[in-house]
């Protein structure tokens, strides 16, 4: 199986899914001409054209809420953020246009788009840049929020949510876009909704998405060197529609769990899910389920700081070991 | 403020306490240190004083009376205050206690009766306790929980080495068949005789005292739940009493007070300890704890029962200093005066039945500790000399009892041993 970057997965996602599919639409800044801020779409207004790859002005509410538009008259548009962090102008247009759509017209109009970028922190570019929105949008009846950590996965996701009928909200990460994984050439599609047990484990379930499933794949690597604790990594993938089953079976296993985001810790995805860990597996539970997140505060400037204020490995084997 | 006195918790083990005599009447100004009451656990009589001053409104029990730790036994209140209209609250005291003496005399079967009588509350089968014995709220996992009541573990009998001492799953997995009760809805078995005949004209119903209590419950577990294993010797005390004979001439010469028997044996079970610290260990769920210091009990024997008080780091104590301060104990045990951590915290103990005339036993463990060594009488036998001959020996016969998961059978013979070289060599352990 051949290894490409994260970034090029994204790319033949979207490829595959313009040629497929005459309706899908490429548009953000930069996308077209300049081959996309981070370089995700490079090549693709050369193969497809003007008409499918589309440049827009810096304007996100305007060109997100032209995008809704046209997917609510039957084109499925892919839209770039440049940083997810810009999601805000565009709030409006995110939450009650896309998200409630099909509520307020009685099921009349759907909504098939797709907004994608990347949400992370620690690359320095400040608060204002860093955000990951990914448990505010999940907070929405009505959007879906996929975050995917490889690029077997970011390519099967994306292809998924594009054929998605419903708005999905698509967070990628900077940190992520180089870094190289399997790749299938034969086509392959991976449902919204289901995780994936990227390690077997059984003394205790890290739980975690985006970049943090990487935090603790390493985590994980170094308690079986050093602690012989054996964790199992479960990635959500997708945080909306959630898969309680993949959860609940591995807690139900390992009796213990420890949940990880790059998120801020108030509400966050982590607060959610142990929340239904202590309704559905409480009489599993042989330790409190306890949560790693991002230090609660504006994304720091200063790479040093910033660096500790997100999760490392030593953070996760800290709060493994406090229950193992 | 009007604030209540409750049972006050004065030692490790107590459960409940006997509100011997009010020191202070209804009505009496109380101040914080004021000796209000005297309260006997199971281990000795104290003073119990106040911590709020006020006046004592009202004796919420008599004397006499025995309730749980932590009730209501009196009530203090501030200048001007009135009694809250709840006041009396003794209602939920020692429930057993009230009810155990009627039912076997009306029962035509004993056991049912004995069974009822002894289990603790009136709980449904499948309820699992929330309290240990002594009161404190047991802590354990939700899964640690069902594990347990599945397999049918007695929760309150499971030692937690989760954080803070939490009964995690590994805790349940890990407790021995003797720490199963079989079925839960199983009276607790420490005060129930399988067979308690019915009391008939002329037999007597003994109420179990604290202390009594205490040793039923304390023995029972040993003996189900610690894998006893015995071991024997006979060693020549004949130059030990020789010794004995030197050293007491020499001390009465200087005025000093005699050491006795026990006392050599004593040291010779420490300094054999020091050479062997295997012996000195407890077992605890996945681990053994091996302590730094040897801290000897000694059973004495006193009204109702027996006590083990602590010679602490004894292994730099001299013979004279294990003599005096275990005359010191006894003496103070047998007056029930001995404060909490004068018997707690105890590593090895010995005990001594050869005053009695009995010349050997096996004595059960006192836990968590990993071994007892028992200690008979010096008895004139017939020996085979070194030479074939017949002579006269002064023999003294020592039995071993030790917990197997801490120390295996040779480690127990090389402990002994050990002993016997100090006892029939004992002016090594002078050195």
């Amino acid at each position: 199986m051949p290894e490409i970057t994260y970034r090029e997965a994204i790319r033949h996602a979207l490829a595959e899914e313009l040629e497929r599919d005459e309706n899908v639409v490429v548009i953000g800044e930069e996308v077209a001409e300049y081959d996309g801020a981070y370089k995700v779409t490079e090549g693709l207004w050369k193969r497809f054209g003007d008409k499918r790859i589309v440049d827009t002005p810096i304007s996100e509410a305007a060109f997100i809420g032209m995008g809704v538009g046209a997917s609510m008259l039957g084109l499925r548009p892919v839209m770039e953020l440049m940083f997810w962090s810009f999601a805000t102008v565009a709030w409006d247009q995110i939450i009650n246009n896309a998200g409630f759509v099909r509520y307020m017209s009685g099921g009349l109009i759907n909504c098939p788009i797709v907004i994608r970028g990347p949400a992370n922190g620690g690359t320095g570019v400040g608060a204002t840049h860093s955000h990951t929105p990914e448990n505010m949008l999940a907070n929405i009846p009505g959007l879906k929020v996929v975050c995917p950590a490889t690029a077997y996965d970011a390519k099967g996701l994306l292809k998924t949510a594009i054929r998605d009928n419903d708005p999905v909200m698509f967070l990628e990460s900077t940190l992520l876009y180089g870094n190289l994984g399997e790749v299938p050439t034969e086509e392959y599609l991976i449902p919204l909704g289901v995780a994936d047990v990227k390690r077997e484990g059984t003394d205790i379930t890290l739980i975690a998405h985006g970049g943090a499933v990487l935090t603790a794949l390493k985590a994980a690597e170094l308690l079986a060197a050093e602690h012989d604790i054996s964790a199992e990594v479960v990635d959500l993938r997708s945080i909306r529609p959630l898969d309680e089953e993949t959860i609940l079976k591995s807690v139900r296993k390992t009796h213990r769990a420890v949940l990880i985001e790059e998120n801020k810790p108030f509400c966050g995805v982590g607060a959610q899910i142990s929340s239904m860990l202590m309704q559905k597996a409480f009489d599993d539970l042989d330790a409190p389920v306890l949560r790693i997140s991002a230090i609660d505060a504006p994304a720091i400037y200063s790479p040093h700081l910033e660096a500790k204020q997100l999760p490392r490995p030593t953070d996760v084997i800290a709060k493994v070991l406090s229950i193992c | 403020m009007a604030n209540y006195i409750v049972m006050p918790k004065l030692s490790d083990t107590m459960t409940e306490g006997t509100l011997v005599k009010w020191r202070k009447k209804e009505g009496d100004k109380v101040e914080v240190g004021d000796v209000i009451a005297e309260i006997e656990t199971d281990k000795a009589t104290m003073e119990m004083e106040a911590f709020d001053d006020g006046i004592l409104n009202k004796h919420l029990i008599q004397e006499g009376t025995k309730v749980l730790v932590g009730n209501r036994i009196g009530l203090i209140l501030g200048k001007g205050e009135s009694a809250p209209v709840d006041a009396p609250a003794v209602a939920a005291a020692a429930p057993v206690d009230k009810e155990a003496p009627e039912k076997p005399a009306s029962a035509v079967n004993g056991a049912p009766a004995a069974q009822q009588a002894a289990a603790p509350r009136p709980s449904t089968p499948a309820a699992a306790p929330v309290q240990r014995n002594d009161g404190e709220r047991i802590r354990i996992s939700p899964f640690a929980r069902k594990l347990a009541q599945e397999k049918g573990i007695d929760i309150s009998t499971v030692t937690g080495t989760g954080p803070g001492g939490r009964i995690i799953a590994a805790d349940i997995e890990s407790a021995k068949p003797g720490a199963v009760s079989a079925a839960p809805a199983a009276a607790k078995p420490a005060a129930a005789p399988v067979a308690a005949t019915p009391a008939g004209a002329g037999d007597q119903r003994l109420p179990l005292s604290g202390m009594r209590r205490v040793i039923a419950e304390r023995l029972l577990t040993s003996k189900t739940t610690i894998p006893h294993f015995y071991l024997n010797i006979e060693v020549d005390a004949g130059p030990l009493m020789k010794l004995r004979a030197e050293v007491n001439a020499a001390s009465e010469a200087a005025g000093g007070t005699k050491i006795t028997v026990n006392d050599f044996v004593l040291k010779a079970v420490i300094a054999a300890a020091v050479k062997v610290p295997a012996v000195n260990a407890s077992f605890d769920g996945d681990a053994i704890i091996q302590y730094a210091n040897v801290n000897l009990c000694v059973a004495v024997a006193v009204e109702d029962g027996l006590v083990t008080p602590v010679v602490r780091e004894a292994q730099k104590k001299s013979l004279r200093e294990i003599s005096e301060s275990v005359k010191d104990l006894a003496g103070r045990a047998r007056s029930k005066k001995l404060k909490p951590e004068e018997y707690q915290g105890g590593t090895i103990t010995v005990s001594n039945l050869g005053s009695y005339g009995i010349e050997s036993f096996s004595a059960i463990i006192n836990p968590p500790q990993a071994m007892i060594v028992s200690v008979g009488a010096i008895v004139k036998k017939p020996v085979v000399g070194p030479n074939d001959q017949i002579i006269a020996g002064q023999r003294l016969g020592i039995g071993l009892s030790a917990d197997h998961r801490v120390v295996d059978g040779a480690v127990g013979a090389q402990y002994l041993a050990e002993l016997r070289k100090f006892i029939e060599s004992p002016t090594l352990m002078l050195l």
